[in-house]
């Protein structure tokens, strides 16, 4: 393959993936929800439960997007430095996400601040978001998507600690979005919670951890007990699927953190809607590929 | 009009003012008939700029809804996905949405506030709840769009007339009381939390 050709290819592939997240909620998010579902004491809840796997199965068999909020596109890259695509690879998922948009069909939702237009294909200035990581002398290249809805990006949150307020500090500040501004954010919630020296480096980091597995656990044993913490009380409040009530309130609680400033402690929140589309892909140098969201996804075979 | 369909309570636009206030927060309807989709943008046109809606509403329902839809006017168009967004951003407007237009169902997701609630009380509205992220469920509730407005703001927050059948499952969520069941849940789960961070500063001495 040519260059071109390559170019081609990877756009092809992406769009098509992107299209296909819209579509299918990634397996390890159905089987954290049937678990909630098996659980759910509440009729009420359980009825909302079967209602979303109903929906999953139509949007499967009709091919449409489950949500109708196909959010804004977001990827993180981690790029070997040797990846061949390397230097493509911006204009290629610009590319690939106006491609989707039309063949999805996604919603356009990216709108131009202060001249305030929609552009009408989900790409402008600064979208889609890229988060990049450079892997040295490394071939592949691994690419997390992620559809930011808007009713879960809303409550969004970040700020900056005093020492002194502690990780009880951190729980108050996760708390508190949960019963107030999450009821409207399609619970059972995914929450991303990042934790840095400031603001900026917390919210990046709250977003990769919506990027990590449902039921994965932070490799530093307290940070993971911290994790379990915060899920067994959000999920005492008792918030339920839609905030009207059940017997749990989020699909888990990641944490990513870096090391902080002695004098703060800046901490972020993400959150993650029942609809959690998100996915990863991995591509080998000759654009052989595997996912370890999606295992329906095929391409051109 | 109400009726029972399937062992449904169903009604039908346009909905009188009876209809509605017969209705109580927690119950579970289904519509059926004429609605149209409002989010931001057509708030901010009917009441703060004081346009006249596209089409009349008056005694049907309003759905903060932006779709996903295809085709054109020339060709018609088809609404592939659908469902309801966060109505507390439309709380500002709300009240003198209700007012201006005599909607009399609004259809969201999440609650609403105490505006919202006094325009229900004073005019004889409801605000339910569409389980939400369920777009191709939704979707399959509707008939056909009717009329397009507004397309100018984009599809998403475009003036959409859409025709439907059995909507729903609607819980009603704000009555023409003025009863407001998340405002109850949202005090219901800031006690629970303050148990909760009581047992989290304990269990943190044990793993810090
Ligand atoms: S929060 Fe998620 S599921 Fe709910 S409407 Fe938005 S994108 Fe859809």
């Amino acid at each position: 393959m040519t260059v071109e050709e390559k170019k081609n290819r990877l756009t092809d592939i992406m769009a098509a993936f992107i299209g296909y997240t819209a579509v299918h909620l990634p397996d390890d998010i159905v089987s954290k929800l049937e678990d909630l579902r098996d659980a759910e004491d509440d009729p009420a809840a359980r009825s909302i439960y079967d209602m979303m796997f109903e929906n999953m199965r139509l949007a499967s068999q009709l091919g449409r997007p489950s949500c109708q909020d196909t959010g804004l596109v977001q990827f993180k890259i981690e790029c070997g430095s040797r990846f061949p695509l390397i230097h493509q690879l911006k204009d290629i998922l610009h590319d690939a996400v106006i491609k989707a948009t039309a063949e999805t069909p996604l919603r356009p939702n990216a709108v131009e601040p202060f001249d305030e237009i929609n552009t009408g294909n989900n790409t402008g200035t600064g979208a889609p978001a890229l988060f990049w990581d450079i892997v040295p002398d490394d071939e592949s290249c691994s690419i997390y998507t992620y559809l930011a809805g808007g009713g879960c990006s809303l409550p969004g949150h970040a700020m900056v600690l005093m020492p002194g307020d502690g990780y009880e500090g951190v729980a108050r500040f996760v708390m508190d979005r949960i019963t107030s501004y999450c009821l409207n954010a399609c619970p059972p919630l995914l929450v991303g919670v990042g934790i840095a020296g400031s603001i900026e480096t917390a919210a990046l980091l709250s977003k990769h951890a919506l990027l990590r597995p449902a039921g994965s656990h932070n490799p530093n044993k307290k940070a993971a007990e911290m994790e379990k913490l915060l899920e067994d009380s959000i999920n005492a409040v008792g918030i339920g699927p839609q905030g009207l009530g059940g017997s749990s309130s989020v699909l888990g609680v990641n944490i990513e953190y870096s090391a902080r400033h002695t004098a703060t402690i800046g901490v972020a929140v993400s959150f993650g809607c029942w609809t959690h589309r998100r996915g990863h892909i991995t591509f080998d140098s000759d654009l052989g590929f595997i996912t370890d969201t999606h295992a329906g996804f095929t391409y051109g075979l | 009009m109400t009726e029972t369909i399937n062992g449904r309570t169903t009604l039908t636009t346009p909905f009188t003012e009876e209809d509605i206030r017969a209705l109580r927060t927690g119950d579970v309807i289904y519509i059926s008939g004429d609605i149209v989709t409002g989010r931001d943008d057509v708030h901010i046109r009917a009441v703060s700029e004081g346009m006249d809606l596209p089409a009349e509403i008056r005694g049907k329902a309003l759905m903060h809804a932006g779709p996903i839809v295809t085709g054109s006017a020339e060709d018609g168009y088809s609404l592939v996905a659908i469902g309801p967004t966060t109505s507390m951003r439309m709380e500002k407007l709300e009240y003198d949405f209700i007012k201006k237009t005599g909607v009399r169902l609004i259809i969201g997701k999440g609650g609403m506030g105490k505006r919202t609630a006094e325009a229900c009380r004073e005019f004889g509205a409801v605000h339910c709840v569409l389980p939400a992220g369920n777009a191709v469920f939704t979707a399959l509730c509707t008939e056909e769009i009717t009329d397009a407005g507004w397309l100018d703001l984009g599809m998403a927050e475009a003036f959409w007339s859409i025709r439907v059948r059995e909507l729903g499952p609607l819980i009603v969520s704000i009555d023409s009381s003025g009863k407001n069941l998340f405002e109850e849940k949202k005090k219901e789960y800031a006690s629970r939390k303050e148990e909760q961070l009581q047992k989290i500063s304990k269990r943190l001495e044990t793993i810090l």
